[in-house]
């Protein structure tokens, strides 16, 4: 890099002096890299602390003095590492603090529930023997003691939840989970003052531990997905030539720009902002914008946005502030609407917990009522009422949902696929239709050479070594046909017309066909293939013209097949022109398509569809899909797509198969099915449970029981949802996916 | 039954010094990477020879 980086934005400044900087490293990927990494750094001067964390690949580095932060990147590529600056998300912060404090009302929970089990089972073993009644009620003040802080500080998640759902005029499964805690405290603390034989406290704090522990995984998990995407964020992080007063490039992070900066765009390079372009000519490849896979010319007062590809000439561009462009104006607009219209879906649990809770305290006041009526004394009945509540109190319901989510998120992570909401595999498994975008979906982000089969495959790759030398897109697609191996010495770079090199006494060349003498060729390969771009290369005599297009990912047909098999009506939305939309969808077996829609027109078909009574799960990637992406029941994105557009998917697929969308939907399924099945299982448990709690025979002792017994079975059914092995071809995939692999290991 | 006078704060205070322990582990960053430790132990570097 002739450039160094000014990493200056993402250090941060200590009070001490001390300055602070993250970095997400990648290839670590065995226990010698943490002291290579950690001692590898030990020698630079001032540097205060060097921790990897394995779990994560994030390095923390701390230093004093004026050490450059572009060193450690630097001397992590001599170790062989590459390293990017990593600024945590608010969100994942967020969720690092709330999972702290789950842990902590875990461990609360968990301590008081073994020192009230103590108790708990002394009293029942002196019922049935010989406890005096003086020692039951010392060790049902001791419980008292214990639970009633403890509840009162690891309930607390539940509480607010609660307390939060009720403030807003609906009702979710904590409330009646609050209810419930909260009487049965109520009621032993009584019964422990009239000196009674049976108080609850160890069912209630169990039952807060049962809670907790559910909670706690779905957060683990989720948080784990989080930071795999933080990881490959930062990966993907660009950089940008910023020119200063004196119009000398710098290279900074993307974020670093600022509004009236103004930056210079080589060709080769993704335009990083938004913008008007002030000084050069172009042409763009607008793809990930707008889904249009031809390019657009650019001159000066042309405005650019953040995601075109710059293909020709070097531009100078402008900063504006992001939304002015009339393109992401609209994108917003409708993303707003879009988003407001999602937020409407019912999660399964909740639609339960709606039904569950009035019939539970229904049910309960029936006890209450039955049992004065057939003569007992108040105090008989409420302890009767109480019970049904405690014995209802949903440990298996709480957990019937959250656990299944758990372990099928754990597989569909083990898939490539990373999800952003919880309830997405519920809204995944109902749904009958899905629509792709085409350009970055069902074709490979990046271009490809077409007409592989045709060259001899000692030429092909001697054009791909070659083609390592040169920064033009089309040179980059060429490249990509062999994965290692060094570029060729001495290549001169032509510019605007091609490389050449002299290799075994033969001169070779890539570039444009009148540069390789193969215009003939070229012209015949142009004219039967319109969409595709030509690229020339020559060895001696031998003369060869590649075709480089949009090629669609290598198991798409395959994947669109499994699809229809399974009885799912798959259609074709592209922003991009009919004539390129029909051949694909055409080779794809789709016969519904559409091409040149825009934005607002998606989101037409959408509605229309959905209005029929479809399930929608709609897969794309551009800026253009972002509205589309959140008006659909459930959406899903490639990894490459834009930020906006990620940010409004339900789940994210890594790497270049379309597989994970396959089996996205097939894990959601099962899970789906699980979820419905571990239901069925806690309402039988209650319909045994509820009767012998009216009749009165529910001792604590049963209680618990009958709580763990409910709750493990749940558990247990649960961890069905990882199902059989995911299919290995979807992991000899390239590229992103191979960072999950690596984190997944030992996950 | 005076023996119980002993032994049941003897088994509130061993409760309650087995979670303080864990809320300074917490506290500490032990759970910040945990498979790094499992990692970090095999390491030799540290020991002077």
């Amino acid at each position: 890099m002739a450039e160094a980086l000014d990493l200056s934005v993402y250090v941060k400044r200590q009070d001490d002096g001390t300055a602070h900087l993250d970095l997400a490293v990648e290839g670590i990927d065995c226990a010698a890299c943490i002291t290579e990494i950690e001692g590898g750094l030990s020698h630079l001067p001032g540097l205060l602390a060097a921790r990897l964390n394995y779990t994560t690949h994030r390095l923390m580095l701390q230093w004093e003095g004026s050490l450059d932060p572009a060193t450690f990147v630097q001397e992590l590529d001599r170790l062989g590492y590459r390293a990017h600056p990593f600024r945590a998300r608010a969100l994942e912060e967020e969720e690092a603090r709330r999972a702290q404090w789950l842990l902590k009302c875990l461990a609360v929970a968990g301590f008081a529930s073994m020192n009230i089990m103590l108790l708990a089972v002394s009293v029942w073993s002196g019922n049935v023997s010989d406890i005096s009644p003086e020692t039951r009620d010392f060790f049902h003040w001791l419980a008292a003691l214990i639970s009633l802080p403890a509840v009162a500080y690891a309930g607390q998640p539940f509480f607010r939840s609660a307390i939060g759902a009720l403030k807003n005029g609906r009702t979710n499964m904590d409330v009646p989970i609050t209810i419930g805690i909260l009487l049965a405290l109520l009621m032993s603390v009584i019964e422990t003052i009239n000196h009674a034989e049976h108080t609850y406290f160890d069912s209630v704090v169990m039952l807060l531990f049962f809670l907790l522990c559910g909670r706690y995984l779905d957060q683990a998990m989720r948080r784990r997905t989080r930071a795999v995407a933080g990881n490959l964020a930062s990966l993907r992080a660009e950089v940008a030539h910023r020119l200063d007063q004196h119009g000398e490039p710098t290279l900074v992070p993307t974020v670093a720009l600022r509004r009236n900066d103004r930056v210079l765009v080589r060709p080769g390079e993704r335009i990083p902002v938004d913008g008007i372009v002030i000084a050069g000519a172009s042409e763009v490849d607008e793809s990930l914008v707008t889904g249009e896979t031809s390019l657009r010319s650019l001159q000066e007062g042309d405005t650019v946005y953040a995601g075109s590809f710059n293909h020709a000439g070097a531009l100078t561009v402008h900063v504006t502030a992001a939304g002015q462009g009339t393109l992401l104006d609209e994108v917003e607009r409708l993303l707003e609407n879009a988003s407001a219209a999602k937020s409407r879906y019912r999660q399964l649990a909740d639609r339960v917990a709606r039904a569950y809770a009035p019939i539970v305290h229904a049910a309960a006041a029936l006890t209450a009522l039955v049992w004065i009526a057939t003569g007992s004394s108040v105090h008989d009945a409420v302890i009767t009422a109480v019970a049904v509540l405690i014995i209802t109190c949903p440990c298996a319901l709480a957990l019937a949902i959250p656990v299944v989510q758990v372990v099928a998120s754990g597989t569909l992570f083990k898939a490539n696929v990373l999800l952003n909401s919880g309830d997405a595999l519920e809204r995944l498994a109902h749904i009958d239709t899905i629509v792709f975008d085409k350009t970055g979906t069902l074709t490979l982000p990046e271009m490809r050479v077409a007409n592989t089969a045709a060259i001899e495959p000692e030429l092909l790759e001697t054009a791909a070594r070659l083609a390592m030398s040169s920064h033009h897109p089309l040179a980059a697609a060429v490249a990509r046909e062999i994965r290692s191996a060094k570029p060729f010495p001495g290549v001169v770079e032509e510019p605007g017309r091609g490389v050449r090199a002299i290799v075994d006494n033969r001169e070779i060349r890539l570039g444009s066909p009148s540069f390789c003498g193969a215009e003939d060729l070229a012209a015949i390969m142009a004219g039967e293939n319109e969409q595709a771009s030509v690229i020339a290369f020559s060895r001696g005599e031998e003369r060869v013209v590649l075709l480089v297009r949009q090629a669609l990912r290598p198991d798409a047909l395959h994947t669109v097949r499994a699809l229809q098999d399974l009885g799912l009506d798959c259609r074709i939305l592209s922003g991009d022109r009919p004539a390129a939309v029909g051949p694909i969808a055409h080779a794809l077996g789709i016969a519904s398509w559409r091409g040149g829609a825009k934005p607002a027109d998606k989101i037409g078909e959408l509605k229309l569809l959905m209005a029929n009574g479809k399930k929608v799960l709609m897969v794309g990637d551009g800026l253009n899909d972002a509205p589309a992406l959140a008006s659909a029941d459930v959406s899903m994105s490639p990894i490459t797509a834009s930020d906006l557009t990620q940010a409004q998917a339900d789940a994210v697929f890594l790497g270049d198969k379309l597989a994970p969308v396959l089996d996205a939907i097939t894990i959601s399924r099962r899970a789906h099915a699980l979820m419905r099945q571990n239901l069925v299982l806690a309402l039988v448990y209650n319909l045994i449970a509820v009767p012998l709690a009216f009749l009165g025979y529910v001792t604590p002792l049963v209680a618990a029981l009958a709580m763990s017994g409910s709750s493990s079975l749940v558990t247990l059914n649960a961890l069905r949802a990882r199902g059989k092995k995911v299919d290995p071809m979807a992991k000899a995939s390239t590229g992103p996916s191979r960072l999950t692999e690596i984190a997944s290991q030992g996950a | 039954m005076n023996v119980l006078l002993f032994l049941v704060p003897m088994a509130l205070l061993l409760g309650l010094s087995g979670l303080a322990a864990f809320l300074w582990s917490l506290r500490n960053g032990q759970y910040d990477d945990v498979q790094g430790a499992a990692l970090r132990v095999l390491s030799d570097e540290d020991l002077k020879p």
